[in-house]
C-alpha cells in the first residue's frame, strides 16, 4: 500500500467520521461531543468494569461445579442488585471496546500515530490485546453454554501454535476435565491482565500533559445512566449450564468481543491468527510510515531570554519541554529544553513565553522559545504589515490557526487576518499590541474545544486571554474588542457570521472605548 | 459555536444519541444469534496426549559401565530419550475420515504425542473404527476399536487413548 492511498482512504473516513462528529456538535456542544472523548470515555467505561467486577468476584463460586450456580442465581435472586451489577460489568465492557475501537479509528484517521504521537500508538496496541483477553476470558466465568464455546473457541484457536505441551483443548473435553484449579486460574487471568492493562495505560499517557482521563461530568452521568437503563431494561442472564457432552445451539452472542470465535468456525484457526497477526503487525508498522506532510521544525529555546518561568513546561501538551540548569544563571535558576522527538511543532510553548510580548523593545523580537518557522518577531512584522495595509477606519485583526477554519474565507477590506501554526502560540499581549497599533478588534479562532489539532491550544489561548491562566492579557483591554469564535475545519460559514456579528458589534461601540483611541 | 449547548431541544437530542448509544451496546451484546453447527449435526472429538514407545530398547549396563559414570549417575539401564510417533486413523462407515502421524514433541524427541481434531458429521447411526500405532518398530497398529454410534444432534462425542484403561476410549 502507497503512502498516497493510505492517505486516501484516511482523508475518506475522515470526512464521514467528522460529518458524525459535527452532528453531534448539535446537541451536545463542542466541550461534551462523545467523539472528542473517546479516550476518556473509553477509560469510564473500563472503571465501572472493575467497579461492578468488585462486587461480582465477591459473588462468584470459582469452582467448576458452582461458577454457573453462583452467577445465575445472582442474576434471578439478586435481580435488583447482583443481577444490575452484573449487567452493568458486561455492558460497560461491551462499551470500552467499542469505545477503544472508535478511539483507534479516529486517531488513525486524524494521522494522529506518527512522529511525535509514535510512543502513545504504539503503547496503545498491546492495551487491545489486554482488553479482549480480559474480556474474552469473563464469558468463561457464567461457565454456561456461551463460556463453553468462548473457551473451547479460544483453546482451539491457542492450539494452533505449537507451544502447548499438553493441548489445551483437552481442559474442556468433559466435565471431568475441567478442574476447579483451572478455574481459579481463570479468575486470576480475569483480574490479573486488567491490572496490565491499567499498567500498560499509564504508559499510554505519559507523553500527553494534562491528560484527560475521564470526561466531563455531565457526560461521566449521561453515559452511566444510559448503561445503567440498559442493565435494568435488558438484564445479561446465563444461558444454561455448560455441558461439554453436547454442543451449544443458538446462543446469544457479544460481537463485541467474541466475533473472533465466529471468524475462526468460519474459516479455520490458521486463518484468524493471519488475520491477528496481519493487523497487529500493520498498527505496529504504521507509525513508521513516513506521513504525506514533512516534519515540521520544532521549538528553539533562547537560554539568554529564557528566565526559567515553566509556563511552558506546564503547557506543553505533550511533555516536550524540559527542565535543565541555567547554564549561565545562578544557582537554582533553570532553563528550558526542548525534546525533540516529543515536538508538535505547535507552538503552545512560544504563546505560553512571558518574553514573547511584542511590546518589548528591540529590533529582532526574541523570545525565550520560539518556532524557526513562524517567530514572534516574524509575527509582529506581519501583525504591522497587514494593519498598516488596511485602510479602513474600524480595522479588526483577525488571529487563527492553520488546523481549523480556514481564513481565506475572511478576507475583507478591514479584515487583517494571521494564521498561526495553533492558536496556542498566540501571545496574549498580541491583542493589545493590535489595538494600539490601530485595530478596532480582535477576533481569535481555532478548532473548538476538544477538537484542537494539539489538544489544548484552544483551551490556553482562551483561559490566558481571559485572565485565568499565564500569561494573562492585561485588563486594560476592554473586552467589546475581543471576540472569541471557535470553529473547526469545514465550519467557515458559521465563522464568516460570528465575525460579522463581531463588526457590528464593533461599529456600535462608542469610539472613546477603544484603546487604540 | 458554543462548546456546550444547554437548550430544551439540545437536551432531546442528547437524551435521543444516549438511548441510541444504549441501544447499539443492547443489541451487539445479545444479537443476531450465533451457531457454530447446524442443528442436525454433531460432533466426534478425537484428542489424546500420549508417549510413543521409545525407539530402542533400553540396555543393561555392565558393572564396569556403571564404574566409570558419576556415582549419582549410576542408572542401571541405559535408554535413548527418542520416542516413537503416534500414528492414527479414524474411519467413519468405512470411509477415511482422518489420519495423522503425531511427531513426539521436545528437541530430542521425547515428549507425548499430541492429537485434536474435530470431526463433524450428520447424527445418526454410524461405524467407527479407530487404530492407533505408537512403536515404529511394530508392523500394524497396536491398538484398534471398532463400534456403533447412535448420535445425537449436537451431540458431542470425546475418543481417547489411555494404555491403563484398555487403550482407545469413547466417552
Amino acid at each position: 500500500m502507497t503512502i498516497n492511498s493510505l492517505d486516501a482512504i484516511r482523508n475518506n473516513g475522515l470526512l464521514v467520521f467528522q460529518r458524525i462528529e459535527r452532528a453531534f456538535d448539535l446537541p451536545f456542544g463542542s466541550l461534551l461531543n462523545p467523539w472528542r472523548q473517546l479516550g476518556a470515555l473509553g477509560f469510564l467505561c473500563f472503571c465501572l468494569v472493575a467497579a461492578t467486577g468488585c462486587y461480582l468476584f465477591v459473588a462468584i463460586d470459582t469452582s467448576a461445579s458452582e461458577a454457573y450456580r453462583s452467577i445465575d442465581q445472582l442474576s434471578r435472586q439478586q435481580w435488583y442488585f447482583g443481577g444490575v451489577l452484573r449487567s452493568l460489568h458486561r455492558y460497560a465492557a461491551d462499551a470500552f471496546i467499542a469505545l477503544t475501537l472508535l478511539h483507534l479509528i479516529r486517531e488513525f484517521l486524524l494521522g494522529r500515530y506518527g512522529g511525535f504521537r509514535r510512543f502513545s500508538w504504539l503503547t496503545g496496541i498491546p492495551l487491545l490485546w489486554f482488553a479482549y483477553a480480559s474480556g474474552i476470558g469473563g464469558f468463561w466465568l457464567n461457565w454456561d453454554r456461551l463460556g463453553q464455546l468462548s473457551a473451547v473457541a479460544t483453546s482451539e484457536w491457542l492450539d494452533t501454535l505449537p507451544i502447548f505441551a499438553t493441548p489445551l483443548t483437552r481442559n474442556f473435553l468433559s466435565f471431568a476435565a475441567v478442574s476447579d484449579r483451572l478455574f481459579s486460574l481463570l479468575v486470576f487471568v480475569h483480574i490479573g491482565v486488567p491490572l496490565l492493562l491499567i499498567f500498560g495505560l499509564w504508559f499510554h499517557v505519559q507523553r500527553i500533559n494534562h491528560a484527560a482521563v475521564f470526561p466531563p461530568r455531565a457526560l461521566t452521568l449521561g453515559t452511566c445512566a444510559a448503561l445503567l437503563v440498559l442493565a435494568l431494561a435488558v438484564p445479561v442472564l446465563s444461558q444454561g449450564e455448560a455441558d461439554l457432552a453436547s454442543l451449544p445451539g443458538a446462543l446469544r452472542f457479544d460481537w463485541f468481543y467474541l466475533f473472533p470465535h465466529a471468524l475462526m468456525y468460519a474459516s479455520s484457526p490458521g486463518a484468524l491468527w493471519l488475520l491477528v497477526a496481519g493487523v497487529t503487525l500493520i498498527l505496529f508498522v504504521l507509525p513508521f510510515f513516513p506521513l504525506s506532510a514533512p516534519p515540521s521544525p520544532v521549538a528553539r529555546v533562547d537560554a539568554d531570554n529564557c528566565n526559567g518561568c515553566r509556563r511552558c513546561f506546564d503547557d506543553c501538551p505533550y511533555a516536550a519541554i524540559a527542565m535543565l540548569p541555567h547554564p549561565a544563571g545562578k544557582p537554582g535558576q533553570q532553563v528550558a529544553a526542548v525534546l525533540t522527538e516529543r515536538c508538535a511543532s505547535c507552538g503552545i510553548c512560544a504563546g505560553s513565553c512571558p518574553s514573547s510580548t511584542p511590546f518589548r523593545n528591540m529590533r529582532t523580537l526574541v523570545s525565550g522559545i520560539d518556532m524557526p518557522q513562524l517567530p514572534v518577531d516574524a509575527l509582529r512584522h506581519a501583525l504591522l504589515e497587514k494593519l498598516a495595509a488596511l485602510a479602513c477606519k474600524r480595522k479588526i485583526v483577525v488571529f487563527g490557526c492553520d488546523h481549523g477554519a480556514k481564513l481565506e474565507t475572511l478576507a475583507a477590506g478591514d479584515v487583517a487576518y494571521i494564521s498561526l501554526l495553533c492558536v496556542g502560540m498566540l501571545p496574549p499581549a498580541f491583542i493589545e499590541y493590535a489595538l494600539r497599533e490601530g485595530a478596532a478588534g480582535v477576533l481569535v479562532t481555532g478548532c473548538r474545544e476538544n477538537g484542537c489539532a494539539f489538544r489544548l491550544g484552544s483551551r490556553w489561548t482562551e483561559q490566558r486571554l481571559l485572565a485565568r491562566r499565564e500569561p494573562q492579557l492585561r485588563s486594560a483591554v476592554p473586552c467589546e474588542q475581543l471576540c472569541f469564535a471557535w470553529a473547526d475545519p469545514g465550519e467557515e460559514a458559521e465563522l464568516q457570521s460570528a465575525l460579522a456579528a463581531f463588526r457590528r458589534r464593533i461599529a456600535a461601540e462608542p469610539a472613546g472605548r477603544h484603546i487604540h483611541q | 459555536m458554543s462548546a456546550t449547548s444547554t437548550k430544551p431541544l439540545a437536551w432531546i437530542g442528547q437524551g435521543l444519541l444516549y438511548a441510541l448509544f444504549a441501544l447499539f451496546i443492547g443489541y451487539f451484546s445479545a444479537a443476531p444469534e450465533y451457531r457454530h453447527m447446524a442443528p442436525e449435526m454433531a460432533l466426534i472429538k478425537l484428542s489424546f496426549t500420549h508417549h510413543g514407545k521409545r525407539v530402542a530398547d533400553c540396555l543393561q549396563r555392565t558393572p564396569e559401565q556403571l564404574a566409570k559414570l558419576p556415582p549419582n549417575m549410576r542408572a542401571p539401564m541405559q535408554c535413548q530419550r527418542e520416542r516413537s510417533p503416534v500414528t492414527i486413523e479414524v474411519d467413519v462407515d468405512g470411509h477415511p475420515a482422518y489420519r495423522h502421524v503425531a511427531e513426539p514433541a521436545g528437541l530430542s524427541k521425547d515428549g507425548a504425542s499430541a492429537v485434536y481434531q474435530r470431526l463433524p458429521l450428520l447424527a445418526g447411526e454410524h461405524r467407527l473404527a479407530v487404530r492407533l500405532k505408537d512403536d515404529a518398530r511394530s508392523g500394524g497398529f497396536d491398538y484398534t476399536r471398532d463400534a456403533v454410534l447412535n448420535l445425537k444432534p449436537g451431540q458431542v462425542l470425546v475418543i481417547d487413548f489411555n494404555a491403563e484403561k484398555g487403550g482407545i476410549t469413547l466417552l
